[in-house]
Order: structure tokens, then C-alpha cells, then sequence
């Protein structure tokens, strides 16, 4: 694993990871986003990258990447955004997701050009193991981390498949469903990243649906990291270039929350 | 045939050469397998078979005619011997009329097969997507026929255009959703209809249109959809003792086009011909032609040619038939395109409108705009061949939906 995602899973505590989605609503708005979930004690950043499509989102998620796109945000925006990011906080592992197609459209070279941009790992939504020949390879000669995803509906005989190839940390996906949602039971998360880590040492965040500082706190006790999403993005959606100020509070209140859960 | 049967694809992870495969979110991998390893067991079932052959015949009205289109065919040769042309041209030209079919289209055929796939899977709620309304209409019936709830996704834009088919999939009991998200059409009905699946794994079966989405389903919709070709092939034996020289069906997804084409491949004397819609034209950006303007990528659960901007980002197709208007196309196609098998053209939303008319005047039979694309480019091949060749084409679908798009089109207020 990077160091820096040794460092943000290494603290006694779950680590709070939070998303944005790239270029909403311009690139700028999104580093001044970037710096406010630092500020407001993330620990991991998860940076959207922008699709048409986002089949396996819910509509939060949907409406950033729309607003992104129509502002003009590209892939190669996307890894400016990141050089950028990287430049100012050194040590802040940084994570890109999104869809498969505007990376096959960019090229093989987008592996290194992630890593020589910064970026510690890349969750790839559309991209089961069984396609894994598309990017894996190139993922693991670069040393970018290859961050899967598991689901409820990941059983016990197709999780080794899942965690083949993966590194960095796994994403547990705490519903069947879009990003956004509902939120699954802490104890039905709790016995999923039990039976994961009986399989796996890699550390084991979990996502989608996660909204209040309670729920954020109930997955901290159960996992090694909470991946709060959706909430971030409707926060940049309503307050637009005010969004900063508005997202730090938030994402503070989450990080509190996660700290008096340890 | 000497070399590797072309009909052998795909191979066991779902790909035709360098297309198709499976790329789903990981909540829909353990359902797109279980879906594989049932198709599996339904195909070596003989009572599954015989259902589903037994529904054609009962349900469906097939075998659907293979017409011999003798009033098209001489108006082909006329206008080939006024062209100057040698006077000995105008190959005979026979229609596929799966417009006859029960819903009035192919898309029945499929959702027959599907829908008993679903049963046997023991799921209670069937989903589906559609863009001018024609699958939603085949699925929202045979969801009626076997009792389940059915929810179908349509472009909040689509349903503006084709509310005879809204209030068609009502009647029929379905519930119709309408889609405001991306550009509310055909691809962004699909992406709902995923958002849908993946919400509801346990007890949904996604009934997808096309041939296309992640393995199986290109190669399920084929099969089920291959009754065209096959039929045809057994009737053209009768009807003049050989193969044909030629075969030209329209496409979008391309089912009702892989339907027609697949049980011929391995015949090599038999030039295939799919044509796609090229809209206000290919030099623009208003058409759907995804081999001829577009690049290989993934979108929906399958590598395929997609139309798609210089990022990657998926652009919006156009056709005067809202059947043709999705910028992908089932993977198969594209394998068939690039190993050279199948010859792609287009034909522009002119040519099928003149196509649709040359038929209702010469046959009086109103076809569909999708198969009015296929007719455009039989009249000009039909035209520069031999008097003793012939053509197949696919009728695959009935015009009375479009007529009030025909109707805009000439400037007539209805």
C-alpha cells in the first residue's frame, strides 16, 4: 500500500473518506471544495471523474457530473485538477472514480499520467474482475492501486475473484442500490467487513447512503472507513461557488463523529 | 465452410472478438452470471424449447410470411431500365413480414424468450426499457399474458413523442416511468432501468430490447430473435429451391438484424448488408450510425462501437425513427463489421421516408421507419443486380406508430 493510504488507515480510528465530483461546477470551485475536506479533516479524497452515464449512481451524483460536463470538465481537466491537489497537500491520499469509457478513451497511458499526477488508486465502477485485462495491468505497472468494489451480493465464493487484483483498500457497498440512497444497518455492515477481512488485509471502507455524523459513526465502529459521497455533492450543488465554507462544517461534523466513535 | 464457424460466438466470457463482455457495477456481476448459467439450462431443455416455439406459433402468429414482393420488384426494374442501366437488372426482392407478428414487430420474439427465462429464474417483476415504445409495448404484453408486474423506463422526451405507445404499455397494464435524467431518451431509460435492477437484485428480471448489454444478453436476444433467419431460410428453399444472394436489415441495437443475418453467416455465397441511420447526415452530428461515425467503447455492459466525443463522453443519436436513435450497437455487429462478414451502410432520414412511401404505393403495406432505412438501400442494390437474384429484407416492424412522424415530415396536419 502507498504510505499515504498507510497513514490514513493507520490511525486509531476509521478513516473518513469523502467525494467530489471534478469540475463541479468549474475546476477552481473544485480545488477551493478539495482544500475545505481537508480542512475539514477527510482523510482520504475520492475525485469524481465525470460521465455521461453514471449508471450506478443516484441522482445527486448524476447532477454534479451533468453540471461538470456542462462546464467542460474532461478526463485530462480532471488530472490538472489533481497535479493541483497534490501540489498543496502533500500527504492526503488521493483517490479517482468514475466509469470505464473516458479512461479507455484516454488511453493506456492514463495509469502513469494518474500517478505522475498524484493519485494513489482509481475505483473503476463498470469494471468487474472479469474484465480486469482492460486496466489492470497497465494499473499495476504504473502502481496505481486498483480499489475494488464488494457488495451484498458479492457471496462468499466470488469474493476471492474481487480481491484478486485489488489493492489499497477495498470499497464495501453497503446496499444493493445507487449511490445516495438509503443506508444499509451498522450490524448487517459490521458481519459483511467481518467475512471480507476474513479473506483480506486490506483496510475495508464502506459507502453509500452514509449522510448524518450518527451514521458516519455507527459505520466507524464496524469498519475501517466511512465513505460519505452524495451528501458532499448535493452540499456543492445547492450553495455552488459558496459551497466551501458550507462542506468544511459539514465534513467536520463527520469527522468528530467518527472520532468520539473510536 | 471451411474455416471456424461464424456462428459460434461468443466465446465463454461473453466476447465477439474484441467485443461484448460484462462490464456491470459488481451488485449486478452475480445476477448477469446466474442469468447465464439458467440460459444454459434452458437451452438444454426440450420442454423449454417447445414452450417457447409453442407461443410463436399460438401467441405470436408465426412462421411470419416470407412475402415475394412482385409489384416492388418490377417498380425497381422499370426505374433501373429508365436509368440506363442494361435492361436486364432488378434482382427479385422478398419481405420478411415479421410486421405481422402479434404487437406488430420483432421485438415479441425476444421478450417470449426472455419472459420464460424469467419465470423459470422464479422472478415476480419484470423491467425493461424503450425508446419509441415498441419493446415497452412487446414486454408490457407478454407481462400481461404471464401475469407480472412490469415497470418500463422511457426518455420523459420519448413519451412525448410516442404517447399512443404510453397509453398502449397502460392499457396493458405496465407501469410507464417516465425518465427526466441526462437527455430523457432511449440511453438514459437504460441507465434507469440499471438503477432500478441493481435496487432490486433479489426478485427483478431486467428485460433488455436489443443485442446488446453485458453477456448474455447479446447472444440470448440473437437466439431467441434467430426464428427470423431461420424461417426465412427454410421458406426461400421452398419458394425457389436456394439461398438467397442477398440479405439487408436495419439497424439500432440490431436484433431484429442479427435475427435475420445469423443463421446465414456460414453461408458465403449470401452478401449481408445491415444499414444504419444516418440521420440529417453522416458529415454531421445528427445520425446514429455508431459503426460508420463512431469508435469502440464501453457503455451499458458491453465494448461495442458508440458515438462518443473525443473525451469519451457518450453524444445523443438521431434518427427520424426513434427506433434507430441509440448510439450504440450490439456488440456482435461491431465484431462482424470488423472481421468484414457484414457490410454496414446507412441511409438518411430522406431515403427512409421515400423508402416507407414506395412501399405503401407498390405493396400497400405501410412499414415501419426502421425497415424503411433497410428498403431505401434494397432499391438501389436490387436496381444494379441480376433479374435472377434475390433479396431478402426485413420487414421487422409495422408504420401505424410513425405515421404522424411521416405525417410532420411531409408537411401534412393531421
Amino acid at each position: 500500500m502507498s504510505a499515504r493510504l498507510e497513514a490514513a488507515f493507520g490511525k486509531n480510528r476509521a478513516a473518513l473518506v469523502t467525494f467530489v465530483t471534478a469540475g463541479d461546477p468549474s475546476a477552481e470551485a473544485t480545488l477551493e471544495v478539495l482544500d475545505a475536506l481537508v480542512a475539514g479533516g477527510a482523510d482520504v479524497i475520492e475525485l469524481g471523474m465525470p460521465f455521461t452515464d453514471p449508471m450506478a449512481d443516484g441522482p445527486s451524483i448524476q447532477a454534479g457530473s451533468l453540471r461538470a460536463l456542462k462546464a467542460g470538465m474532461t478526463l485530462k481537466g480532471t488530472l490538472e485538477i489533481a497535479r493541483r491537489f497534490r501540489a498543496k497537500h502533500d500527504g492526503v491520499p488521493l483517490i479517482l472514480m468514475g466509469y470505464l469509457n473516458p479512461v479507455l478513451s484516454y488511453g493506456l497511458s492514463f495509469a502513469e499520467d494518474a500517478v505522475a499526477a498524484g493519485v494513489d488508486g482509481c475505483i473503476i465502477v463498470d469494471l468487474p474482475p472479469e474484465e480486469d485485462q482492460e486496466l489492470g495491468p497497465s494499473f499495476r505497472d504504473a502502481g496505481l492501486h486498483f480499489i475494488r468494489l464488494a457488495t451484498p451480493t458479492t457471496d462468499a465464493a466470488r469474493l476471492p475473484a474481487v480481491l484478486s487484483g485489488a489493492s489499497g483498500f477495498l470499497y464495501y457497498v453497503s446496499v444493493a442500490g445507487v449511490t445516495g440512497t438509503r443506508a444499509a444497518e451498522a450490524p448487517d455492515i459490521g458481519e459483511a467487513v467481518a467475512a471480507i477481512k476474513r479473506e483480506s488485509n486490506l483496510p475495508v471502507a464502506v459507502g453509500f447512503g452514509i449522510r448524518t455524523p450518527q451514521q458516519a459513526a455507527d459505520v466507524a465502529r464496524v469498519a475501517d472507513g466511512v465513505v460519505v459521497g452524495s451528501a458532499i455533492v448535493d452540499l456543492v450543488g445547492q450553495h455552488g461557488h459558496g459551497a466551501p465554507e458550507t462542506v468544511r462544517a459539514y465534513v467536520q461534523s463527520l469527522a468528530s463523529a467518527i472520532e468520539a466513535a473510536a | 465452410m471451411t474455416g471456424k464457424s461464424l456462428r459460434a460466438g461468443p466465446d465463454t466470457r461473453g466476447h465477439f472478438g474484441a467485443f461484448g463482455g460484462r462490464y456491470v457495477a459488481e451488485t449486478l456481476m452475480p445476477l448477469i452470471l446466474e442469468l447465464e448459467r439458467e440460459y444454459r439450462r434452458a437451452q438444454a431443455d426440450p420442454a423449454f424449447k417447445a414452450e417457447f416455439e409453442d407461443l410463436l406459433r399460438h401467441y405470436v402468429g408465426r412462421p411470419s410470411p416470407l412475402y415475394y414482393a412482385e409489384r416492388m420488384t418490377e417498380a425497381v426494374r422499370q426505374v433501373a431500365a429508365q436509368t440506363g442501366a442494361d435492361g436486364d437488372t432488378g434482382a427479385k426482392i422478398y419481405l420478411k413480414r415479421d410486421e405481422l407478428n402479434h404487437t406488430g414487430a420483432h421485438k415479441i420474439n425476444n421478450c417470449i424468450g426472455q419472459i420464460l427465462l424469467a419465470r423459470r429464474m422464479g422472478k415476480t417483476r419484470i423491467i425493461a426499457e424503450t425508446g419509441a415504445g415498441q419493446h415497452g409495448v412487446a414486454t408490457a404484453t407478454v407481462c400481461a399474458r404471464f401475469g407480472l408486474p412490469c415497470t418500463i423506463y422511457m426518455g420523459a422526451r420519448d413519451m412525448e413523442r410516442q404517447q399512443p405507445n404510453v397509453f398502449r404499455m397502460r392499457l396493458l397494464g405496465a407501469e410507464v416511468r417516465g425518465v427526466t435524467a441526462g437527455r430523457a431518451t432511449l440511453k438514459d431509460a437504460m441507465n434507469e432501468a440499471l438503477r432500478d435492477w441493481v435496487a432490486s437484485v433479489s426478485d427483478t428480471y431486467y428485460l433488455i430490447g436489443t443485442s446488446a448489454g453485458p453477456h448474455p444478453y447479446p447472444e440470448l436476444v440473437r437466439d431467441f430473435q434467430s426464428v427470423i433467419g431461420t424461417e426465412a431460410k427454410a421458406q426461400l428453399q421452398e419458394a425457389e429451391g436456394r439461398l438467397p444472394d442477398l440479405l439487408v436489415a436495419a439497424i439500432g441495437g440490431g436484433s431484429n438484424a442479427i435475427g435475420l443475418f445469423h443463421p446465414f453467416l456460414d453461408d458465403e455465397s449470401v452478401r449481408i448488408i445491415g444499414v444504419e441511420a444516418a440521420g440529417k447526415g453522416l458529415d454531421g452530428a445528427d445520425h446514429a450510425a455508431s459503426l460508420s461515425g463512431g469508435r469502440p467503447g464501453v457503455l451499458h455492459g458491453n465494448k461495442t462501437y458508440l458515438l462518443q466525443d473525443e473525451d469519451g463522453q457518450i453524444t445523443e443519436g438521431h434518427s427520424i425513427s426513434a427506433g434507430l436513435d441509440y448510439p450504440g450497437i450490439g456488440p456482435e455487429h461491431s465484431w462482424l463489421h470488423e472481421i468484414g462478414r457484414v457490410e454496414y451502410r446507412s441511409a438518411t432520414d430522406q431515403d427512409a421516408l421515400d423508402a416507407f412511401q414506395f412501399l405503401c404505393r407498390t405493396e400497400g403495406i405501410i412499414p415501419a421507419l426502421e425497415p424503411s432505412h433497410a428498403l431505401a438501400v434494397v432499391r438501389k442494390e436490387a436496381a444494379a443486380m441480376s433479374r435472377d437474384d434475390i433479396i431478402i429484407a426485413n420487414l421487422c416492424g409495422r408504420g401505424d406508430k410513425d405515421i404522424f412522424t411521416v405525417a410532420e415530415a411531409l408537411g401534412v396536419e393531421l
